[in-house]
């Protein structure tokens, strides 16, 4: 009884570990902005169609050159931007026209660059550390966007406003990834080792069925939460953003500019999303139910707090072994003592999960108290 | 609007004030005109005091110069407003903190969920990475709030109204500003706590000399620390001057202080007066 029950478990939690990833990405623009971000599942979607097309079988697909030149432009443009945002750093602060120059003649510089790289590479399928630094470099390039043409102009506006408009960039992405790359499924070939281990086999006979895929999906994104969390509560940057999302006005009076902030946010998220899409990804095959994924981030964030980045961790264990240990053990007995059909529970079972602590812990297990003082 | 005012603003010849504003107008929304032509100037190193009932324009004229309207809807649509002679009504909020103004809003607003230092180290923002100076001026705020390094590591949400106030003065402290645009620090709080925060920002001016351009309701608390008052009335200067000559003013007694008033007979002498007074 222990051997199946510890291997479920174990197989429950890893599947954790990835929802947990998404559920990280809404906690970020949450925590800083005070927003839902629906369009978070959009992100993962997009992310991993980007990946799997730029690194992607082309064998008997149409090729969109153009999609090539466009993706290594905006590499060769990021890598300008980086470039220069260090060397102004390093030399002096300061902003102004001349600067402003500068930024252009680079990006244009970049965006040549790496557009004659994408044409030397000629027919896609880049080799996929490429892939991935592209599909960064355009994640970036998306949080611009978005703050850009978005955010910017609805600072200070109710939350439902910000979440409806997350909502119109959800539908926008997916549709938009699909017109760039296309509809079809794609995979994703990380090079995950797939043959499955088997742990303990001295104490339990045939040992634990563990599968390597997740084990490597889970220890990415423990170090990507770690990461997180030491940039969150350590670094200025990070106490900006908790500021921001505190408080917006209070954090433009104090001389935090939002527009940087938001910017980092988004880009962060949404490298959290391409974490999560290539995890996903590879596991799923790229399609568009990868976005759905987003609905399953949903009771992991009620369960851990919407704004609390271990809470997402702990929420996505929870919720990921609750539903397998569910399926495999709650699942006989409800059908044997009420001559069910049975099964089904691993879809039901996160939200009910969800609706309970709802009900007794709204702010979840690691959320922020609201703080109200009069 | 042509404002003729009788403030001392075209010192600037001589030396430039911190702030100067020349008659603007501010209006939320496209619609609502909030400020009809406010002129007003901040010489260095001084305590100007912008005094008036609710509603009268003091917060919008005060976020009229820190650029935090454009947040709320609000534009300044005439008028301009300097900073040491330059023109800054462009620049975002960051940009003003950088030239050292830096506002303190109403209703403190701190970061409830951060403690009292990190709501500190955030007015640091703009100094990036200096180490050495961050600490040394966190050792000076709480040099002027001792209260605050008590409770440095409880969360703000959690604090007093006054440690509250205290956190948000602090707070700008550390931007390192030359000017402090404080708008109603004496909102909600006992009348001890009110002389306690006074007698620190009075004390940050003399020391620190730190201008401070105090938006109050609170009339007179605001003249007794103030050196110069302006009085505004349905977003228009009505009455400005020396602070000690405001407090003998008879009109600030009656209206603001809620002394004096016996010369005055019936209620329409009072309107007549006062519609008078509006256009001066």
């Amino acid at each position: 009884m222990l051997g199946p029950f510890l291997e479920t478990l174990i197989g429950g939690l890893l599947t954790g570990v990835l929802y947990s990833l998404v559920a990280l990405g809404f906690v970020l623009i949450f925590k800083a902005s005070g927003v839902f971000n629906f369009a978070q599942g959009a992100m993962v979607l997009f992310a991993a169609l980007t990946v799997a097309r730029l690194a992607g079988e082309i064998d008997n697909k149409e090729v969109h050159l153009a999609n090539f030149v466009v993706a290594a432009a905006i590499l060769g443009v990021a890598l300008a931007l980086v470039g220069w945002y260090c060397w102004r750093e390093y030399v002096a602060r300061g902003s102004g026209a001349p600067e402003r120059r500068k930024i252009q003649m680079l990006a244009a510089l970049g965006a040549i660059v790496g557009g004659g790289a994408a044409w030397l590479y000629g027919k896609g399928a880049w080799p996929m550390w490429l892939a991935i630094a592209a599909t960064a470099a355009i994640m970036g390039l998306l949080a611009y966007a978005i703050e850009r043409l978005v955010l910017r102009h609805l600072v200070n506006q109710e939350g439902i406003i910000l979440f409806m408009a997350t909502l119109g960039i959800a539908y926008f992405l997916d549709g938009f990834g699909q017109t760039l790359w296309g509809s079809d499924i794609y995979t994703i070939n990380l090079g995950l080792p797939k043959d499955p281990i088997f742990l303990l086999e001295g104490v339990f006979p045939g040992g634990l069925l563990v599968d390597p895929g997740d084990l490597v999906a889970a220890v990415i994104a423990a170090a990507l939460v770690v990461v997180l969390a030491i940039f969150f509560q350590t670094t200025r940057v990070g106490r900006a953003l908790r500021a921001v999302a505190d408080d917006h006005a209070a954090a433009q009076s104090v001389g935090i500019p939002l527009k940087t902030i938001w910017l980092i946010v988004w880009t962060v998220s949404g490298f959290v999303a391409l974490a999560a899409g290539l995890i996903w990804g590879a596991k799923l095959g790229v399609q568009f139910s990868i976005s759905l994924i987003a609905l399953k981030a949903l009771p992991v964030l009620i369960l851990g707090g919407f704004t609390s980045v271990p809470g997402a961790i702990v929420g996505g264990l929870i919720i990921g072994a609750g539903e397998k240990l569910s399926e495999v053990f709650l699942a006989p007995i409800l059908i044997r003592a009420f001559d069910l059909a049975g099964g089904g529970i691993e879809n039901w079972f996160a939200y009910v999960l969800a609706l309970v602590f709802l009900l007794f812990r709204p702010q979840g297990l690691f959320g922020e108290r609201i703080i109200e003082r009069v | 609007m042509e404002a003729r005012m009788s403030h001392p603003a075209p010192a600037s010849a001589v030396a430039p004030n911190v702030i100067d504003v020349a008659s603007i107008e501010v209006i939320y929304n496209h619609v609502i005109l909030v400020l009809k032509g406010v002129s007003l100037a901040v010489p260095d190193g001084s305590i100007v005091a912008l005094l008036g009932a609710n509603g009268a324009g003091k917060s919008t004229t005060l976020k009229a110069i820190s650029n935090l309207l454009r947040t709320e809807r609000g534009e300044v649509t005439k008028g301009q407003v300097r900073c040491r002679g330059e023109r800054v009504d462009g620049l975002t909020p960051s940009d003003l903190v950088r030239r050292g103004v830096i506002q303190v809003m109403e209703g403190r607003h701190c970061f409830g969920h951060l403690t009292v230092e990190e709501n500190l180290l955030t007015g640091a923002y703009i100094h990036g990475g200096k180490r050495r100076q961050i600490a040394d001026d966190l050792d000076k705020v709480y040099h002027y709030f001792p209260r605050l390094k008590e409770r440095r590591a409880s969360q703000a949400g959690y604090t007093s109204g006054g440690e509250q106030q205290m956190t948000a003065i602090g707070r700008a402290l550390m931007s390192r500003p030359s000017t402090i645009l404080l708008d109603e620090p004496s909102m909600g709080l006992a009348p001890q706590l009110v002389e306690e925060i006074f007698e620190i920002v009075r004390s940050l001016n003399e020391k620190e000399k730190v201008s401070i351009l105090l938006a109050e309701q609170n009339t007179n608390v605001a003249l007794r620390y103030a050196h110069y008052g302006y009085i505004l009335e349905n977003g228009r200067v009505v009455l400005d001057g020396d602070a000690a000559h405001l407090r003998q003013n008879e009109d600030v007694k009656e209206f603001y202080l809620g002394i004096g008033g016996e010369g005055r007979r019936s209620f329409r002498d009072v309107k007549h007066y006062r519609r008078r007074k509006r256009w001066l």
